[in-house]
């Protein structure tokens, strides 16, 4: 009888062996921290928000790992929610792919938290055909708004000379900082029409299979599948004519979908936490390259030196 | 002969051609899961097994695919299964025992009974709000292993409940009334005579039950679970990595090898998986020669 007792308990142990080999393998990985370790080890650095710009913290945090033996937890819960944490104090950093909302800025306020905002590279959204689309090279902010309302059923619709053929509409969901970035620039806040996706490798495929529809996403999207999709130059409001979404034209801000991608962070956080403060110094240190390896723009060097005074002058 | 074999024939052939007709329609039911299966297994491994290289257990997560890996991954799934499982036994063998063997039957141990069977139709991203709000915030776990483990425990409790309750009613009531009958009392009975009959049945419901557990992302994602995090947890105090949140942040990357990755991943986790339940089959095994 005794022995069944055991076998219940070996169930209730099973469970214990697997944490011995847990922490087994988290001393060994403190062992190999550089001798640059000379921050506190219970000083945490905890990030959370836009998958947008995730790439490029992880980029830096392995860096910065490299570097000083210690990491930085980051998130991905999307711009949304990531700042809900923020605003409920869980995190010391907030990355977002749209700028802050009032109501966001209303709700840090009632919390008492301080922010800054401090800019970590450029996204160029990207609007994107099929390949085999050879009638569009470009479109500008009122034939965007026709095609994403609904308004435009056909191609014929958007421009006399394009084909009576009906447009597949498709973009990433509300979850993302992306869609509300497209919204407040070309839809003036209205709704989008067409199929929204969550995953937006599946807003590419789908663009990628379909000769007559049209997507958009980040422009990383659109360098790693340069073969399957076809760019489409914008004209905006303020353009005299059609922009193409390159590395420079994102960069001056001449082509009119470029967006920044921000982190927010705690004030509290740097002054108090000296962890956060090296890191996100680090951050903007080598965000010109980590942006680039994303697949973003990087700043240039007058606005990298002025989000560098701005993390400086919090004291 | 009364009858003439061609009626026979005729009354005959159309009620065989209608069971061979339903057994192929049922075969046909049965081979569309499992071709399904074969085909996600088959691509799934073509994908992934070339990115199974020593690295790839060995490194953490990266967002340069060629250096990415499961390390953290693994070991948080590890951390977290070593602290769920335990936590939704204990919860849930509880309970069943609670209801089935001293609980009075009345409208409220029924009342108590429906409810657990409706939590098991709860959606598990539901599960990870009340994680958010009870454990991370109210308790001030953080996106710990504890918060996480005791979120997931809640949301599989139900399944390993009903399983329990199923098994220890086969328990025959001429056994239970010979062991009272000698003398023991409830408690002696129940682990002396009822625990261990009941064991296979309610092993199966854990087997289940985990291999949820392990697999889910939602309710990881509400809790807030980094996926990039350089360390592996030493304390249940401590935040983690998950492997299936893994495979969702890589699924969304838009590097093509990513998606590779992704497979590769979904191989460890499957991997994982039947590890774990072969463990819990072999306990099983031992346990059914016996009784």
């Amino acid at each position: 009888m005794k022995q069944k007792l055991l076998s219940l308990l070996a169930i209730f142990l099973m469970g214990f062996v697997l944490t011995g080999c847990g922490s087994t393998s988290a001393d060994s990985e403190k062992a190999d921290g550089s001798d640059n370790a000379k921050l506190s080890k219970n000083e945490k650095i905890i990030g959370d928000g836009s998958s947008t710009v995730f790439p490029i913290l992880e980029i830096v945090n392995e860096e910065f790992n490299a570097e000083y033996g210690k990491a930085a937890e980051i998130g991905v819960s999307g711009t949304g929610a990531g700042f809900d944490k923020f605003i409920a104090g869980e995190t010391d950093f907030q990355n977002a792919s749209r700028g802050i909302k009032d109501e966001e800025k209303k709700a840090l306020e009632d919390a008492g938290i301080e922010y800054t905002e401090l800019q970590v590279g450029t996204d160029g959204l990207t609007v994107a055909v099929n390949m085999s689309n050879d009638f569009v090279t470009d479109l500008t902010f009122e034939e965007l708004y026709k095609i994403y309302k609904g308004e435009a059923k056909t191609w014929k619709d958007v421009r006399s000379d394009f084909p009576n053929e009906e447009i597949k509409v498709y973009g990433p969901d509300q979850s993302h900082g992306t869609h509300d970035f497209f919204v407040e620039e070309v839809m003036n806040d209205e709704d989008v029409v067409g199929e929204l996706i969550q995953d937006t490798n599946q807003v590419v495929n789908a663009v990628a299979s379909d000769e007559y529809a049209i997507g958009f996403f980040g422009y990383n999207y659109y360098l790693n599948n340069q073969d399957t999709l076809k760019a489409i130059s914008i004209k905006g409001p303020d353009n005299e004519e059609a922009v193409e979404p390159t590395e420079e034209n994102v960069k001056s801000f001449e082509y009119p979908l470029s967006r920044p991608l921000y982190i927010y962070v705690s004030n509290k956080s740097v002054k108090e936490n000296n962890s956060v403060k090296t890191f996100l110094n680090y951050t903007l240190e080598i965000s010109q390259d980590a942006a680039v390896e994303a697949g973003y723009v990087g700043l240039d060097d007058v606005k990298l030196k002025e989000e560098q005074d701005k993390l400086e002058s919090i004291k | 002969m009364l009858m003439d074999a061609e009626v026979i024939d005729k009354k005959r052939n159309p009620r065989i051609m209608k069971n061979n007709l339903m057994k192929m329609l049922f075969l046909f039911s049965t081979l569309i899961g499992l071709v399904i299966l074969i085909v996600l297994l088959s691509t799934t491994l073509l994908d992934g097994w070339r990115y199974l290289t020593l690295d790839f257990f060995t490194n953490f997560s990266s967002s340069r695919p060629s250096r990415a890996g499961v390390k953290g991954a693994i070991i948080g799934t590890l951390w977290l299964m070593a602290f769920t499982t335990p936590i939704a036994i204990f919860l849930s063998v509880g309970t069943a025992l609670y209801l089935e063997e001293y609980a009075p039957k009345n409208k409220f141990t029924k009342f108590v009974e429906t409810n657990i069977a409706n939590l098991a139709g709860v959606p598990s991203v539901v599960f990870g709000l009340l994680g958010l709000t009870i454990f991370v915030r109210q308790f001030g776990l953080g996106n710990s292993v504890l918060a996480a483990s005791l979120t997931l425990a809640l949301m599989i409790m139900p399944v390993i409940v009903v399983a329990s309750q199923e098994a220890l009613r086969t328990v025959p009531v001429a056994v239970r009334e010979a062991s009272i009958g000698m003398g023991a009392s409830k408690w002696q009975t129940v682990y002396r005579i009822i625990l261990p009959a009941a064991i296979p049945g309610i092993i199966t419901g854990i087997i289940l039950a985990i291999s949820r557990a392990i697999g889910e992302t939602a309710p990881l994602v509400v809790i807030g679970i980094p996926v990039a995090l350089l360390a592996t947890p030493s304390s249940p105090l401590d935040s983690f990595q998950a492997l299936p949140m893994q495979i969702y942040n890589w699924v969304k990357m838009p590097q093509a090898e990513f998606q590779n990755l992704t497979a590769a991943g979904i191989i460890v986790l499957l991997a994982l998986l039947m590890m774990m339940n072969l463990v819990a089959i072999v306990i099983r095994n031992k346990y059914s020669k016996r009784y």
